[in-house]
């Protein structure tokens, strides 16, 4: 059934004319459409590149011979280094618990795991001071012990562990969930064992939600500031990540080294996007696959 | 369905370890700041949150945050419409750029947003003879807010619109009903809930947001001030119960938005089953 409307549905990309507009709100609703997104989202990534090199390239690329800039880069990547795969196991246990079995507190779980997007960042990066900073729960035992937790890589690591929490999750629960696990279950009756499903079943019936999830997760791990600037401390050189860097050439009014390295994560942002709208089509068709093999 | 609980291997394994990660991520910090929240006492505590430069920046976040949702609400309307319905070159690559918000880290796009509408920017300087200052007014916060909450109601009236029958809208032509009547009293009411927990979940991201708002707000007590910079400004005073009673009355304001998104959806999928 789910199947045959979606092929349905393909076809009737054009309306008939009594369900259409007439061609001028079509026109006016388009234009309306381009206006909006032209102030919003296209001149911001132009500014951000017409910025980074309006002092000429040469400005551009010696921003990232600066050893803070480089360092600033290196600490990004190392975090999103371990944020990211912490995420992602955390991502994939989560989405077998919640969509193999039925137990109770499903749905809260669900909830509290979509928590850390519904707080503000800074909010994110608040708890973990409360708990590990000087006058926090176990500060003066990690101040004796000479142990850094925030205003160090730890807390920065916390932090964007926090805010990037649910990404993965959320992007396998309902692709799981609508694919039920009838392979998996064949797959045990003909005596695999709980591995060999997951790797051999399970990995390739998901691999393209999984990848829209650690995309997402990635992007937002390596351009998170809020939580971030909260646990940091903004020591150069130490604790400063691209987007903290980013804020303290700008205030220097060094904006074009500024805008140069917000010209990175703009590349960062829009590779994101188009790998996330090539495994978002990826996934849907999987989907479809699955739909029409229940059939 | 009861009845094949458990046949697939693993359970305690993953339930057990997302509980574990869940408690040493979420819940344990969230406990921290709790029992921060009332180390202080019930006074302290409401005395922090009605301060007259904390009680400006209520307005401030959540009135500005409301007027950006409301903005992305009619929009983005609009922007799910086009992209669903109509067929023009480069419409794929706009379908694509819409989650740019999402994409983007907010310092980026904080200082465009800001070098655009500052006083010599392409914008700003368009409007300063005007005499309208968008950077470092509320406008600003504004503006930083309408562009990242856009995505959340495209995408969630968008799959709708898509979902949507024709037969339904040919039925209301046949009967005689013009397009406008078609759409205020078909299309509309249909994708009502949708439309309205989109603008629920732009509003929750647009209170808590922080990073593109900070560089176009210009941070001016009572004036320009959000809820979660003054959280910052209490961390950095070594302030910590009142860094943790600002950041508790944002956590149950997002727990209240949280739970009206879940209430619409509860709506329109009692709707749907009615349907």
């Amino acid at each position: 059934m789910a199947g045959a409307t979606t092929t349905f549905r393909t076809k009737v990309v054009a309306p008939r004319r009594a369900t259409a507009e007439s061609p001028w709100i079509k026109g006016t609703l388009i234009s309306i459409l381009l206006l909006f997104f032209g102030f919003f989202l296209i001149l911001p990534l132009y500014v951000v590149f017409h910025e980074a090199f309006s002092k000429g390239a040469g400005v551009f690329f010696k921003t990232f011979q600066d050893r803070a800039t480089a360092h600033a880069i290196w600490l990004t990547l190392l975090t999103a280094a371990i944020a990211v795969p912490l995420n992602t196991v955390f991502g994939v246990a989560a989405a077998w618990a919640l969509t193999r079995f039925q137990f109770r507190g499903r749905s809260l779980l669900i909830s509290l795991i979509d928590l850390p997007l519904w707080v503000s960042p800074v909010i994110g990066g608040l708890i973990y001071v409360l708990v590990f900073g000087r006058q926090g729960w176990f500060g003066p035992w990690l101040f004796e012990h000479d142990i850094k937790i925030i205003f160090a890589l730890p807390g920065i690591v916390l932090a964007t562990t926090f805010v990037t929490f649910p990404f993965v999750a959320r992007g396998l629960i309902p692709l799981m969930q609508a694919q039920g696990h009838k392979e998996e279950e064949a797959a045990m009756t003909l005596g695999a064992n709980g591995w060999q499903i997951f790797w051999r079943v399970t990995v390739p019936k998901i691999k393209w939600g999984l990848l829209y999830g650690i995309i997402l997760c990635n992007a937002r791990a390596m351009g998170e500031f809020g939580a971030v600037s909260v646990v940091s401390g903004h020591i150069r050189n130490k604790t400063n990540t691209m987007p903290l860097h980013i804020e303290i050439l700008y205030n220097e009014y060094q904006f074009a080294a500024a805008f140069a390295v917000a010209s990175v994560l703009c590349v960062l942002a829009l590779v994101t996007l188009i790998i996330k709208t090539y495994a978002e089509w990826q996934a849907e068709r999987q989907l479809r696959a699955a739909a029409e093999s229940v059939e | 369905m009861a009845g094949k609980r458990h046949i697939l291997p693993g359970f305690k394994l993953t339930l057990g370890y997302t509980i574990l990660y869940l408690s040493i991520i979420v819940l344990i910090p969230f406990s921290g700041l709790l029992l921060k929240t009332f180390a202080g006492g019930w006074e302290h505590f409401f005395k922090t949150i009605t301060e007259p430069r904390v009680v400006a920046s209520y307005y401030v976040s959540f009135g500005i945050s409301l007027a950006a949702a409301l903005v992305n609400g009619f929009f983005g309307v609009i922007a799910a419409w086009v992209l669903a319905r109509y067929e023009f070159p480069g419409r794929k690559i706009l379908d694509a750029i819409v989650d740019l918000p999402f994409a983007l880290p907010t310092a980026v796009a904080g200082i465009a947003l800001t070098t655009i509408y500052a006083r010599n920017g392409m914008i700003g300087s368009l409007l300063e003879p005007y005499g309208i200052k968008v950077a470092y007014t509320q406008l600003g916060i504004f503006v930083a807010l309408t562009f990242i909450g856009l995505p959340f109601v495209v995408r969630t009236v968008q799959p709708v619109i898509q979902d949507l029958s024709v037969d339904v809208e040919e039925a209301a032509a046949t009967l005689g009903a013009n397009r406008w009547q078609t759409f205020t009293r078909v299309i509309f009411p249909a994708l009502l809930p949708s439309i309205l927990t989109g603008i629920t979940l732009a509003y929750g991201r647009a209170v808590g947001e922080f990073g593109s708002v900070v560089f176009i707000s210009g941070n001016l007590p009572f004036k320009t001030e959000i809820t979660p910079l003054l959280i910052i400004t209490k961390l950095e005073q070594y302030d910590y119960t009142g860094a943790a009673a600002l950041g508790f009355v944002m956590l149950v304001a997002s727990l209240f938005i949280l739970l009206i998104s879940n209430g619409l959806q509860a709506w329109d999928n009692k709707r749907k089953g009615i349907a």
